[in-house]
């Protein structure tokens, strides 16, 4: 499905503020794989995703997507077969726009857009049965400006968003860090429920060591700008907070602590 | 008084005609969210183009439509600056509307001035069709053509690609994510704005029966205020109709106030001046008015200004 080999990618090169953020990475995803993403501050989990969505050009290797070859895609291009959610909540929308109208953009993405109307009546009553899932109430409120929801009815939306033409990807940058904690957990639900439904295939950022344990079916840790454990399967289930730690003693060979790792633990 | 009167009516019909420039500059500076200085050059290059076409026997229809075409082409030339080579959008359309001088003179014909006194206009030939005076069948022209405009944008604005370049002013990052290319957004803003300035250029070259380089001088500013008269009268949160429409009565509305200025005996020369004043003002007004409502609450919740600790 998703296929990474050998990407780099160093900020600011040949200057002092001179940053590896990725050192010869290589990721495999199967279809249907749910896979969290852990590290510190500047580990390399935020960058390996904007590498794949294509905001910024990696400096060597390859990206492929359902094996076609996507590193020199610009990032419009790689959009029409993948679904992002940013941790602003204020990124994912367009605020002066309508619920509805924002849905139908994204009912469009993959797709060329013409001269005819924004809207077609039909995806309305779609629109209002998908957002009544979501259980915030926002189905009645589909002519209303997105810049009038919360933080976290946002962030669903985009959910949403993201996900109304499935994605051969699906992006989450952690996408609920700017949630309050319940908040955070209703968003961690609804991406679970949706993930799940359709069988999507998702790379999640997360800070939350609980959550990346508690979700999908395989956990991989960035240090440094290099991927330094993976875990899968049986392993991922079994999985508890003090074995990751111990785990990151034992890789990078220091205690883990809030400065080389900002997780939290709950 | 009745001098008073003649030149409000005839502010209107100017007002009117150069409301359709204020349009196109709507598109991009609230719509697209970007400064596009190519207006001055672009407003004369449609009424260079429509000049020249008219003296060379074209019909004064067909001549807008090619000025539009010229609009376009200069909307076209900044959104490349801009997407493609990443040149600060006010830069850019500093660059096309500064070329764009030397250009308007070469369509002119190495000609500064270009008169149409013995050709046809469409603002004679209605009126030598209906039997209204100059001054009314400008109006009524001016008022078909915002009509049109104004339903023609409605109409695209409410399509895939027009949401997708509202939303492009919206939020870009948004759109990228939605795989839409933001630069072909924004070149198509740029061009329709573009497009729309021309044809006010031509439709006012048309109107005052000559086309000059320098009529878009300030052209910008022009736009700039009527859009935030309408701003101010109208309030921003109207329905996207009415909020076009009030750039057209705010168009009209600087041109009352222009004349008026000059009837109480203003020199010409400030006028430029008291335009900058202008629309420094419109745009100060609601800052301030936020302000005042901060502090109003402030004391209200507080109960008084200071306490003694």
């Amino acid at each position: 499905m998703l296929k990474i080999k050998g990407v780099s990618k160093t900020f600011n090169a040949g200057t002092v503020n001179e940053k590896k953020a990725l050192n010869q990475i290589d990721l495999e995803l199967n279809e249907g794989d749910f896979v969290t993403v852990i590290g510190g501050n500047g580990a390399g989990k935020s960058t390996v995703l904007n590498m794949i969505a294509g905001v910024y050009p990696i400096d060597c290797g390859y990206i492929y997507l359902d094996q076609e070859n996507i590193s020199l895609y610009p990032e419009y291009e790689r959009s029409k077969l993948i679904g992002r959610v940013f941790q602003d909540p204020m990124m994912g929308t367009a605020a002066d726009m309508a619920i509805q109208e924002n849905l139908a953009m994204a009912n469009r993405r993959g797709f060329k857009r013409g001269l005819k109307w924004g809207i077609k009546p039909s995806e309305k009553e779609m629109f209002r049965e998908r957002l009544k899932k979501l259980e915030l109430g926002l189905e009645d409120r589909l002519t209303s400006k997105v810049g009038l929801l919360s933080g976290g009815q946002r962030q669903a939306l985009t959910l949403l968003m993201a996900t109304l033409q499935k994605p051969k990807l699906l992006l989450l940058d952690e996408h609920t860090a700017a949630l309050d904690p319940k908040t955070a957990k209703k968003v961690l639900q609804i991406t679970k429920e949706i993930v799940e439904e359709d069988q999507l295939t998702t790379l999640m950022v997360t800070h939350n060591m609980k959550d990346a344990i508690a979700y999908g079916n395989r956990l991989i840790m960035f240090h440094e700008g290099n991927i330094i454990f993976d875990i899968r399967g049986e392993d991922k289930k079994n999985l508890k907070v003090s074995d990751l730690l111990e785990m990151f003693e034992n890789a990078v060979g220091e205690e883990m602590d809030n400065d080389t790792l900002l997780l939290s633990k709950d | 008084m009745t001098s008073l009167f003649l030149s409000i009516q005839d502010a209107v019909s100017q007002g009117v005609l150069w409301g359709v420039m204020a349009l196109g500059v709507y598109i991009t500076f609230r719509i697209l969210d970007v400064a596009d200085l190519t207006v001055d050059g672009s407003f004369a290059t449609g009424g260079a183009v429509c000049a020249i076409m008219i003296t060379n026997g074209v019909s004064p229809i067909i001549s807008l439509l090619l000025a539009i075409v010229a609009g376009f082409v200069a909307g076209l030339i900044t959104g490349v600056l801009i997407t493609k080579f990443e040149i600060p959008a006010i830069l850019a359309g500093i660059l096309t509307q500064i070329g764009l001088y030397s250009i308007n003179m070469r369509i002119m014909g190495e000609r500064s001035n270009l008169p149409l006194l013995q050709n046809e206009t469409l603002f004679k030939n209605i009126s030598d069709f209906t039997g209204l005076s100059i001054a009314h069948s400008t109006l009524l022209i001016g008022a078909v053509f915002v009509a049109l405009v104004i339903l023609v944008l409605y109409w695209f604005f409410g399509t895939e690609i027009g949401s997708s370049i509202r939303a492009t002013g919206n939020n870009e990052k948004m759109v990228s994510a939605l795989g839409v290319n933001i630069n072909t957004t924004k070149i198509l803003g740029l061009m329709i704005s573009n497009g729309l300035i021309a044809l006010s250029g031509a439709l006012v070259t048309q109107s005052q029966g000559y086309a000059d380089v320098k009529m878009g001088t300030g052209a910008i500013v022009i736009g700039l205020a009527s859009i935030v008269i309408g701003e101010v009268l109208f309030g921003r949160k109207q329905n996207f109709g009415i909020r076009l429409l009030s750039i057209v009565i705010g168009s009209a509305i600087y041109r009352i106030i222009i004349a008026i200025v000059l009837e109480l005996g203003l020199n010409t020369d400030d006028l430029k001046l008291l335009t900058a004043v202008l629309v420094g003002v419109a745009l100060v007004i609601p800052v301030l008015l936020n302000r005042q409502k901060q502090v109003r609450m402030y004391k209200k919740l507080t109960g008084k200004e200071s306490e003694n600790a």
